[in-house]
């Protein structure tokens, strides 16, 4: 596959991906196959700690030079930690989206179970059948 | 409905070109990456594929005050094998297009005109020209080819006879060969760069490319494939206007500061002239303005331009500028907010943003 699918990652329908951290975080950002879609990015815009997100929900934007995108919540939960570096960098996004471009870390909400997120086959599954329909 | 597909389509494919729906046309929006192309324009040289462009041929006695007729700039003053740009509007002023006046003589001329405006003017031009005047549309047999950067009159040079290095910014050799290809030649361009507009016939067009493309690559000249996202943002970096965005039928020449385009000298009743005339006199409601982002933010086309809480114009064109690493605009403003240096708020998902009022073109080639 063109794009890097990582395992331990899961993934939402709308190319974020979630990594569990310690205790009750995760961190979250765009997939390989997001960022190569958006070309080079220039501008993030992240949400403010503290911020309760609801699943699906949009918590973030990022521009491409000439696409502007949101990025959506995958999870409930309350934003704890934000990646300064990408407001200065946000090519880090397009260079490491699953390491130095991550974009922000949610505490999940008490007794959230999470739904709705695909394992690193499945999303792979996805992406093939989106490059399918694109052609 | 198929999208059309220029003589180079193929070329896009194998440079793995991000292929996009414009205007019916199927076109590369990027390959490598937009400002890997941008920089390469820049800095050394880019080859676009402009093919959808439409070229009208106006023939006849007539063709010249024909023509002084329909465009606002002087025509009279084209010599043979001399360029001219100009807009063409509407008897409100209000503009139809913004197009290219080659002239072989004066009773012959080559229009080229925007892709997305070509079966208008050619439906313009038929309405408004007499007997003595032929309009042809050639654009299908015409392919296009935009070589831009300090590197393209070497790459040409290596392909052609010298006589190209004197040729001066908007004129033409109209029957020049390109490695053995007859190609019409201009050294005009649409990036603010220095560069060349090749024509040939779409049936050479693969050799064309072909052959500029290996050219390109020799000696480290450093020739990229550039697509249409680069080229929309060199251009907005030149503050050169973009039909659709910065000209509509709305928005006259005046209102985008494009007056010396505009002869009210030239003696003749041009189309739109009253309406000019008449603004000219009263001044713009409104003006094109460069803006320059002082936060972190980016001004896109449509985003409402505010000061005081108030709205004083909207953006036409916008995008962050790898050349000058930061965010850009074109916008429109009441001419009271246009002064330089003048602080403003772009609108941007409902937040104000502080820009300023900057000169335009944002950027311009050392010379």
């Amino acid at each position: 596959m063109k794009w890097q699918v990582p395992d331990g990652v899961l993934f939402t329908r709308k190319h974020e991906w979630v990594r569990q951290e310690e205790g009750n975080t995760v961190a979250v950002g765009i997939s390989d196959y997001a960022q190569d879609k958006l070309g080079s990015i220039v501008f993030v815009e992240l949400p403010e700690i503290g911020r309760e997100l609801k699943a699906l929900e949009a918590m973030a934007v990022i521009e491409s030079v000439k696409a502007v995108a949101d990025t959506y919540s995958p999870v409930d939960g309350t934003v704890v930690e934000v990646n300064e570096e990408v407001l200065d960098q946000p090519e880090l996004l397009n260079q490491d989206p699953y390491g130095a471009g991550w974009m922000v870390k949610i505490e999940l909400k008490a007794g959230y179970v999470f739904s709705g997120l695909l394992n690193s086959q499945e999303y792979k599954d996805l992406l093939l059948q989106e490059e399918d329909g694109a052609e | 409905m198929s999208l059309r597909r220029t003589p180079f389509y193929g070329k896009h494919i194998e440079l793995k070109g991000k292929m996009v729906d414009f205007l019916g046309w199927s076109l590369p929006v990027q390959y490598e990456g937009i400002i890997a192309e941008v920089q390469k324009v820049r800095q050394s040289a880019g080859i676009f594929d402009v093919s959808h462009m439409g070229e009208i041929l106006v023939e006849g006695k007539g063709a010249l005050p024909f023509l002084q007729k329909i465009a606002t700039n002087d025509i009279s003053r084209l010599k043979a094998h001399g360029i001219m740009y100009s807009p063409v509007c509407y008897s409100s002023g209000g503009t139809v297009d913004d197009i290219l006046i080659y002239c072989y003589n004066p009773e012959k001329y080559l229009l080229v005109v925007n892709a997305s405006n070509a079966q208008k003017d050619l439906a313009w031009l038929k309405e408004h020209c007499s007997g003595i005047v032929t309009v042809r549309d050639i654009s299908e047999d015409i392919a296009q080819i935009a070589l831009q950067g300090p590197n393209s009159l070497e790459i040409l040079l290596s392909l052609t006879d010298k006589s190209l290095a004197v040729l001066k910014y908007y004129t033409f050799v109209p029957e020049a060969r390109v490695a053995g290809i007859k190609c019409l030649i201009s050294r005009t361009g649409y990036t603010g760069e220095d560069g060349f507009e090749v024509y040939c016939q779409a049936s050479e067009a693969r050799e064309l490319w072909g052959e500029i493309w290996s050219a390109g690559g020799e000696d480290g000249l450093g020739l990229a494939a550039a697509g249409l996202g680069a080229r929309d943002i060199l251009r907005l970096e030149a503050a050169l206007p973009l039909y659709g965005h910065e000209l509509t039928a709305d928005i006259t020449p005046l209102d985008a500061g494009l007056d010396r385009f505009v002869s009210f000298t030239k003696g003749i009743n041009f189309i739109g002239r009253g309406a000019l005339v008449k603004q000219k006199e009263e001044g713009t409601l409104k003006r094109l303005c460069g803006l320059e982002m002082l936060e972190r933010g980016i001004a896109r086309e449509g985003y409402s331009v505010r000061a005081q809480e108030e709205e004083v114009g909207w953006v036409s064109s916008g995008s962050y500028s790898p050349t000058l690493d930061k965010a850009v605009a074109l916008a429109f403003l009441n001419p009271e907010h246009a002064p330089l240096g003048n602080q403003v708020q772009v609108v941007i998902r409902g937040r104000e943003y502080n820009a300023r009022v900057v000169k335009i073109p944002f950027y311009r080639r050392e010379k």
